[in-house]
This record gives structure tokens, sequence and C-alpha cells, in this order.
């Protein structure tokens, strides 16, 4: 049983880490982190840096939809910008990766902030079409403006290096995923420590309420929509130096509903949690094609069976964390956590 | 003029068919608050059903409408039941997520069912074009539409003049009030679901014909987003209209545009540029409800 963990001070109470328990927890995280591309093979690698690049992206959709309470459908369309001015900053201009990357983060951001300005006049469902039509607007720019975008055939990038080292592998590529992701996850969790970061959550909780209080909605909403783009356009960034080539389907609607299953299956209003979604989607799926694969023995032609069993599956994960655990897998293991806090007597 | 014409009027056709579906929409979010997502989904359905009916069991093509519309209300009814009902009064983004979910359950189960490759009906109206004037439509476009516009007239005086219509609008109107008046709610969301099947059921079959049916037959659903939005998402004569006017849009910027600026598809993406305009100018809509907050 948990015990003689009081909150003394003011500082205890606003801490990041509650307990020892869970800094520890984060360390033992970290370490093994670190340890993975050691041991894991190539696949493994591929998987782990995807994995690290939706995080960031889910992050930034969860500072949005999670935090403020401003749904988008257009996150993948921020990815993309951000991408693209990349790819363009480091083909173009001929920058470092270390100046590249952030570029896409400030295109991605700008981005998020015009799409932003009508969250002031409208809000939930309508909010989502107007996202929704930004996303179908992005794609058709990366498609069409070829001068700028390279249309479908898109923009080569050499990989990334730092002081003569390259990041030309998945192995070597994963650090810099995995130390963008680390810091922009601290970054999140410390940003609703913030004035900033409190007043999302006011928004989310009651608009208006907020406003009375002296919350300005439209300076917040759109703060919200630029914080949370640029996240998208950073992990859009690092695509680029992880996949090296960027091209228009790489950032369909797909893929923004993808990021908006990550933190419904991970949590709503949960860095944890967005960590947990990432993870769980990108790897059920791939789950799913071992269990397939190892089908083929006794239904040779299962194969052919595994993308729409992908759909199915990917839909009723969706509608079933919706209907039966809306809090996510945030909640789940807060759930697990309190059981053994509360050990052994019962909840 | 008559380019202008001949254009406006096949803008005509994909609007009503637009039209036909954004009802159906409607009806839907007016009674329950839902936006339903997965509307193409059930368009893609309801083609397969009644393809399925004609070439498989080799119906006439009026019973095969009937299959259509029958299979997509069963699936409506249980997709209201099942996935729906535990969801009412959930914020927004559950509500759009769970129907984005369920779109992409259906079109996992189409793909199992009926294969991915793309499929046509079998010949069903005379091949002569209808000609109005200096306006020539090709067959395959202009009965559908007429098809369309019987299941628009239908559904009108569907809520016009029967009881069930009836209750339904009052339902819209004031849920308590008429829960109060003895008007079973829970009916009249079921019902809601179904008849949104129903028409998306049409529309999908309607659709085939002009197009062919694949599994990514859902992608049209997208399109209803600036129709309703336009038209306001909580009224039926707006999703009416809005149907056209989007249509006729649609058509005159790939007629006008497109040759412009080859290969852009401009056809595709300008509703979507007319969305966000209407969404600056006039959030809900041209005959929408405009909603005023109280706290």
């Amino acid at each position: 049983m948990l015990i003689g963990n009081f909150k003394e001070r003011y500082a205890d109470d606003e801490a990041l880490f509650r307990t020892p328990a869970s800094r520890a927890g984060l360390w033992v995280l970290l370490a093994a982190a670190l340890a993975f591309p050691f041991l894991a093979g190539d696949y493994l690698l591929y998987l782990a840096n995807l994995v690290g690049i939706f995080t960031i992206a889910a992050l930034g959709l969860n500072i949005l939809t999670g935090y403020t309470g401003q749904i988008s459908l257009g996150h993948a369309g921020f990815a993309g910008v951000g991408a693209y001015a990349t790819a363009i900053a480091a083909t173009r201009l001929g920058l470092p990766f270390w100046a590249a990357v952030p570029a896409g983060g400030l295109a991605a951001c700008l981005a998020g902030a015009v799409v932003g300005m009508p969250s002031l006049r409208i809000k939930g469902l309508y909010l989502a079409i107007a996202t929704l039509a930004a996303q179908v607007i992005f794609e058709w720019v990366f498609n069409n403006w070829t001068s700028v975008t390279g249309g479908i055939r898109g923009l080569n990038v050499e990989p990334a290096s730092l002081f003569g080292f390259a990041f030309d592998t998945d192995r070597r590529t994963y650090f810099l995923v995995l130390g963008a992701a680390t810091l922009l996850a601290f970054g999140a969790a410390n940003l609703f420590r913030t004035r900033i970061g409190r007043a999302f959550i006011a928004v989310r909780d009651r608009d208006i309420s907020a406003e009375l209080m002296g919350i300005d909605l439209f300076r917040t909403k759109i703060l919200s929509f630029m914080i949370s783009s640029t996240y998208a356009g950073l992990a859009g960034g690092l695509w680029v130096y992880f996949a090296k080539v960027v091209t228009p389907e790489s950032f369909p609607l797909s893929l923004s509903i993808q990021f908006l299953a990550m933190i419904i299956v991970g949590g709503l209003g949960s860095i944890k949690g967005t960590l947990f979604g990432a993870v769980f989607v990108t790897l059920v799926p791939e789950g799913l094609r071992a269990v397939v694969q190892s089908a083929t023995t006794f239904a040779p032609d299962a194969m052919s069976w595994l993308a729409p069993m992908k759909d199915i599956l990917f839909g009723a994960m969706i509608v079933g964390f919706l209907v039966f655990e809306p809090h996510g897998l945030a909640e789940l293991w807060n759930r697990v956590r309190r059981f053994f806090w509360l050990w052994p007597f019962p909840k | 003029m008559d380019h202008f014409l001949q254009i406006a009027a096949s803008g005509v056709v994909t609007g009503g068919i637009y039209a036909l579906i954004a009802i159906g929409f409607v009806v839907v979010y007016k009674a329950t608050g839902v936006i339903n997502f997965a509307t193409g989904e059930l368009m893609m359905l309801g083609a397969f059903f009644g393809w399925t009916a004609m070439t498989v069991l080799g119906l006439p093509f009026a019973a095969a409408l009937v299959v259509a519309a029958l299979g997509a209300a069963g699936v409506g009814a249980l997709v209201e039941r099942v996935v729906l009902r535990p969801m009412l009064g959930q914020r927004p983004i559950s509500i759009i997520m769970v129907t984005i979910g369920l779109s992409a359950v259906f079109k996992g189960i189409a793909q199992i069912a009926w294969g991915g490759e793309y499929r046509s009906f079998p010949p069903i109206f005379p091949r002569k074009p209808v000609e109005l004037g200096p306006i020539i439509l090709p067959s395959r476009q202009a009965w559908p539409f007429l098809i369309a516009l019987a299941a628009i007239v239908a559904l009108a005086a569907f809520f016009r003049f029967t009881r069930t219509g009836t209750a339904m609008r009052a339902t819209a109107d004031d849920q308590a009030t008429a829960f109060g008046m003895g008007i079973d709610i829970r009916r009249v969301f079921s019902l809601s679901w179904v008849l949104a099947a129903v028409t998306a059921a049409l529309a999908g079959v309607v659709v085939g014909i002009i197009g062919g049916i694949s599994p990514q037959l859902g992608a049209v659903g997208l399109r209803i987003f600036p129709v309703v939005i336009l038209g306001g998402l909580d009224s039926v004569g707006g999703a009416l209209v809005g149907g056209i006017l989007i249509g006729v849009l649609e058509n005159l910027a790939g007629g006008y545009l497109d040759p412009l600026f080859p290969g852009a598809g401009i056809k595709e993406v300008a509703p979507f540029f007319a969305l966000v305009l209407i969404l600056m100018v006039r959030p809900w809509g041209l005959f929408g409800t405009r909603e005023i907050e109280r706290l």
C-alpha cells in the first residue's frame, strides 16, 4: 500500500512526478529505450521510429483536442506542411537538419494559426468539418503545386548529419527520434503546469466560463492550434529524415484519423496516454500481420485478407474503446496502479 | 451558352444525388446530434446489396432497389442500437470518432464479402440519351437522377403527411416536449438511422450505376460536408438546395477552371474551398438555425 505520500507544499502538488516511484519508472523506461537499438532487429527499429514520430504528432493533437477541446481532422495536413517545409529548407536552402526540422515546425505553426482562425466563431462539430476541409485542401496543394512540392514524384532529402555523424540508417535515426520525442513529451507535460496550459484546460472545460474568468478565448485557441501544429510539423520534419523522401500520399486524411485514434485509444488529455496510444495503434496492425502470416500454413491465401481485416480491427478498436473504455489506456493504467497502491485492501 | 447549360445540367444531376444523401445525414443530425462520417460507407454497402440482388440473385432492378433499402435499413437499425445509443450525449470528438470507426469496419467487411475489385451494374435503362432543348443528358445520368428525385419527394411527403414523420419532426424541434407528448424518442432515433441508411443506400445504387462500385465508393461521402454546411446542418430543405448548388458549383469549376489548370482536379477541391468560405461568413449555413449559447 502506498503510504507516506503527503503533499506539504504547493510545489509538491504541482510536481511533474507525484511519487518517487513514478520518477524511477521514467528512468527505467528511458534506459530501456536507450538500450533498445542495441538489442532489436531492423524491422523493430523501423517500427520504433514510426512510433516515435507518431507519438510527437499525436502529442500535438492531444494538446489541441484532449486539452483544449478543439477537434482537428487536419493533423496529417499540418505534418505534411512541416515535412515539405523541412524538405524544401534542406534541399533548396541547403540548411542542416537541426535548422530544417524547426523550420518545418515553424511553417506548420503558421498553417495552424490560419486554420485555427475560424475556431472563435465555430466550434465542436463545425470546427471538425472546417479542419476536414483544410486537410482536403492541403492534400490538393501537395499534389498540385508541382513547382514547390514536386507533385506526386515528391522531394528527396539527404540523411541528417551532426558533426560528421550521419543518421543514415534506421538504427541511427532512432536516436534522433527518441531525443526529439523525449524533449517534446517533457515540453507538453510541463506546458500544462504553466498559465497557458491551464488556460487551455479551462477553455476545454467550458469556454464561456473561461472567458468570464479573463482568458482571451481567441488568443488561447489560436495558441493551442499553433503549438499543436508545431508538434505535427516537427513530426513531419523527422518523417522526412526517416523516409528520406516526402510524397503527397504520406499525409492522407486516414493518417489524421489514425492520430485521432491514437489519442482516443491512449486517453484524451493524457501525455502518458498519448505514448500508449501511439504504440498500441501502430503495433496492433503489425500483430495482426504476424498472426495472419502464421495462418498461411493452413490457409495459403490468408494474406489477401490482411488489408480488410486491418480496417475492421482499426474501426473496432476505436468503437470498442469509445464504448467500453472512453478514457483510454491511460485510465486502464491508472486503475491497475491504484490496485497496487491500495493492495491488500480492495478499492 | 449551350456549354454553360450543359455543364449546369449535369451539375444539377450530381447535386440531386448529393441532396438525397444530405437529407439522410441531416435527419440523423436533427434527431440525435450525430455527425455521421459513415454515410459514404452506408452508400457503398447499399450499392453492393443492390448489385448482389441484381447480378447474383437475378432480381429485376426495382426489386434490387428494395433489397438495397431493406439491407441498409437493417444495418442502420443495428448500428444505432448497438453502437450509437450508448454514445448519446457524449463529446463531439467521441461521436465523430465512433462513426469514423464504423466506416472503417464497413469498408473492411465489404472488402471481405465482395472483394476489392471494381464492378458495374448490368445495363438497366434505355440507352437513348435524354434531350431537354439544348441539353443532352446520357441516360445513365438522367434516370438515376429521377430515382433520386422520386426518393426526395417520397421523403418529403413522409415527413409532411404521416404520423411517424410528424413525430420525427416534433422530436427534432423539441425533444423534451415531444417526449412529454408521448412520442417514443428511442424509436425516433432508431427510425432516423434507418431513414439515413435507406437514403444512403438508394444514393449508393444511383452512384454505382453512374460510376461503378468498389469498396472505395464511400469516398464520395466526404462531399456531403460542403453540402450540409452550405444548406445548414439542421435543415432538410437546406440539404436539398445545398446539394444542387454544390453539384452545380463543382461542375462549373470543373468545366471552366480545369482546362486552365490541366490535371489539377479543381472539380474535387472546389466544394471544400466553398465550405471554408461559408464557415467564415455564415457558419450556420443558408437555412440552418443559428446557435445561441447560454450559460
